[in-house]
């Protein structure tokens, strides 16, 4: 009796909290049909948003594939004074409020802010540009890759880049075919975790980037400008981005399957094609 | 051939310093418990890990010296390290493991080490035995000066273990290269090695050929190391005989000289058993039940009382012997030695 009470439970609490995760999907989609789904892409505001939206994450990306990964390799493989507090650091934007990142760009990088003038003297300014909402959704979003890839690199056994350095390998070599490789499951898992976070990303870029249309409003920031004026734009844009980032989930189960296979040394997820 | 030398290197470890001094020439092994230092010393030679003090070199090329500030990097240094899991790169295929050092195909490598047909099979898909041949073909065909093997035999199961053990034995010989092996097993590096150093807590305790740590153990660690018994008691010279008293009260006879607090050591080929005590040349018999039988590939190693031996299947057969049976443990004066 107890034990058919406890499975009651169970079952029970699990039916509960994965219909709440799942209803509000489904919502969405239950308003919104594929083919309204096509049309509202003719829509300005709808397409613009897409477009920023999508310029903006893949530019933050690249920066943050470009200066997040030599990071995370450095600070997996090296120990030295300060370490702890260079990793607490880079974890410092995901316990962030975003509005309070917002502010915190504004006032380092804005016309009055710590680095404003000499950005001026270079004759540019930062806020209020699409640069600018690169710029916050790669402060919020980084963290994310950074901290997958610090455990990417830390999976991948230590003997493997000394083995490639006893056969002659340097540095470069060693990393870009060996570590690389072999971390590459969980560099991808990493970046579709931020580039997801930054798709999402509303607070730092309202308040560092603005929301102006075709310049600095993302899908987000379109999403709740149109909320009282075209409730069907609204419900467009956010069926696109559940479908991107039903995608981009994929994408991260994929990429840590492909990681734990790697660094167990058994067989890659695409092993058997390639040996064949 | 060049020669390798280490000369007093030194390397912090945990809870003691590694340091020692090698010269090797043909084939050295480095035997001792797991924890000895064994691997960092490999690891050193390679360049992984950096001593604090010595000099290394091999030939004339100066790998390490910590006075003048040579650090060679690894990719730097001719060695060929064969890592104890062998470390083979699973995203490569077989031939390109193999060719990973080289900008030339390495398919007389793929052809000596008979791992042709597996050159597009990736590591996950190969036994330990051929694993190895993979690990040994890679770190040859960057044409070292010198070989490294962290316990080459460790990774494999019993029966793959005694067959490998004799290619290696076969590779060893004609392949005119020092070779620094590593190994817990003083059987494997007697097999395998010209010369044996016995290694503990960072230091070699002794080197020589494995048969002269046999015959001239410098201390009881380097004896229960080479497989013998060791049997405490206190010695007083009898005649021209010594003869030691165990601490459970049985007296033995050895030909060597000592007095005081000594080790007696027999190694398990030199002991016979019996069912009924023996009345022959042997001087010393122990008695006791029959502790364990255990199978080790032709022959079974009979441990009676605190004594083991060695003897064949067939003699056990013919005994009888069970374990918790009473038998006499026998061995001769003249092959006990005091360590």
């Amino acid at each position: 009796m107890k034990r058919a009470a406890l499975a009651v439970v169970y079952v029970g609490g699990a039916l509960v909290a994965l219909g709440f995760l799942l209803l509000p999907i489904v919502a969405i989609f239950v308003h919104t049909s594929p083919g309204h789904l096509i049309d509202q892409l003719s829509n300005p505001v709808v397409r613009d948003a897409f477009v920023v939206s999508i310029k903006t994450s893949a530019t933050a990306q690249v920066l943050i594939l470009l200066f997040g990964t030599p990071t995370a390799y450095l600070l997996s493989t090296r120990r030295f004074p300060g370490h702890s507090a260079a990793v607490t650091l880079v974890e410092l934007p995901l316990v962030l409020p975003p509005a309070v990142a917002g502010v915190g760009l504004l006032v380092a990088f804005g016309r009055f802010g710590l680095l404003g003038s000499s950005f001026d003297a270079l004759g540019f300014s930062l806020p209020f540009t699409q640069s600018a909402v690169t710029v916050a959704v790669a402060y919020v979003a980084s963290p994310l890759y950074i901290r997958q890839a610090i455990a990417a690199f830390e999976a991948t056994d230590p003997n493997m880049a000394a083995a490639s350095r006893t056969l002659g390998a340097g540095p470069a070599r060693t990393f870009f075919r060996i570590v690389l490789p072999l971390a590459r499951g969980g560099l991808i898992a990493g970046l579709a975790l931020s580039f997801a976070r930054g798709l999402g990303e509303f607070g730092a870029t309202i308040m560092f980037a603005g929301s102006l249309q075709r310049v600095t409003q993302t899908l987000p920031l379109a999403i709740y400008a149109e909320f009282d004026r075209d409730f069907n734009a609204t419900l467009a844009m956010s069926g696109v981005l559940v479908l991107v980032s039903a995608v981009l989930l994929l994408t991260l189960r994929i990429g840590l399957a492909w990681q734990s296979s790697s660094s167990t040394g058994s067989r890659s997820l695409f092993g058997l094609s390639t040996s064949a | 051939m060049a020669e390798l030398v280490l000369d007093r290197i030194t390397v912090p470890l945990r809870s003691f310093d590694l340091s020692l001094s090698l010269e090797v020439s043909s084939t050295t092994a480095l035997v001792g418990p797991s924890g000895a230092g064994k691997s960092t010393v490999l690891r050193a030679v390679a360049g992984l890990v950096r001593p604090t003090g010595g000099r290394i070199r091999c030939g004339d090329a100066v790998w390490f010296d910590a006075a003048a500030g040579v650090n060679e990097p690894p990719d730097r240094r001719g060695v060929g390290l064969v890592f104890q899991d062998y470390a083979l790169f699973p995203h490569l295929t077989v031939r390109e493991n193999v060719e990973f050092s080289r900008r030339q195909p390495a398919d007389e490598y793929l052809e000596r080490f008979r791992i042709r047909h597996l050159e597009r099979a990736r590591p996950s898909d190969l036994s330990g035995g051929e694993r190895q041949r993979v690990a040994l073909a890679r770190a040859l065909a960057r044409d070292p000066d010198v070989l490294l093997l962290d316990e080459p035999l460790s990774a494999l199961d019993a029966h793959t273990r005694v067959e490998v053990r004799a290619e290696l034995q076969e590779l060893l010989r004609d392949l005119g290269l020092p070779v620094v092996l590593v190994s817990h097993d003083f059987d494997d590096a007697a097999a395998l090695a010209d010369r044996v150093g016995v290694i503990i807590d960072g230091q070699i305790r002794q080197t020589g050929t494995p048969s002269e740590l046999v015959a001239r153990p410098a201390d009881p660690f380097v004896a229960s190391f080479t497989g013998a018994n060791l049997l405490r008691g206190h010695a007083e010279r009898v005649g021209a005989l010594t003869r030691v008293l165990l601490d459970d009260g049985t007296s033995i006879v050895t030909v060597e000289e000592g007095t005081g607090a000594v080790v007696v050591a027999i190694y398990p080929w030199d002991v016979t058993v019996s069912a009924h005590r023996p009345d022959d040349s042997a001087m010393n018999v122990i008695a006791g039940p029959v502790q364990s039988l255990v199978e080790l590939g032709n022959r079974v190693r009979v441990t009676v009382g605190s004594v083991s031996a060695d003897v064949t299947a067939d003699s056990v057969a013919r005994l009888g012997l069970h374990v918790g049976q009473r038998a006499f443990a026998s061995f001769k004066a003249t092959g006990t030695r005091l360590v």
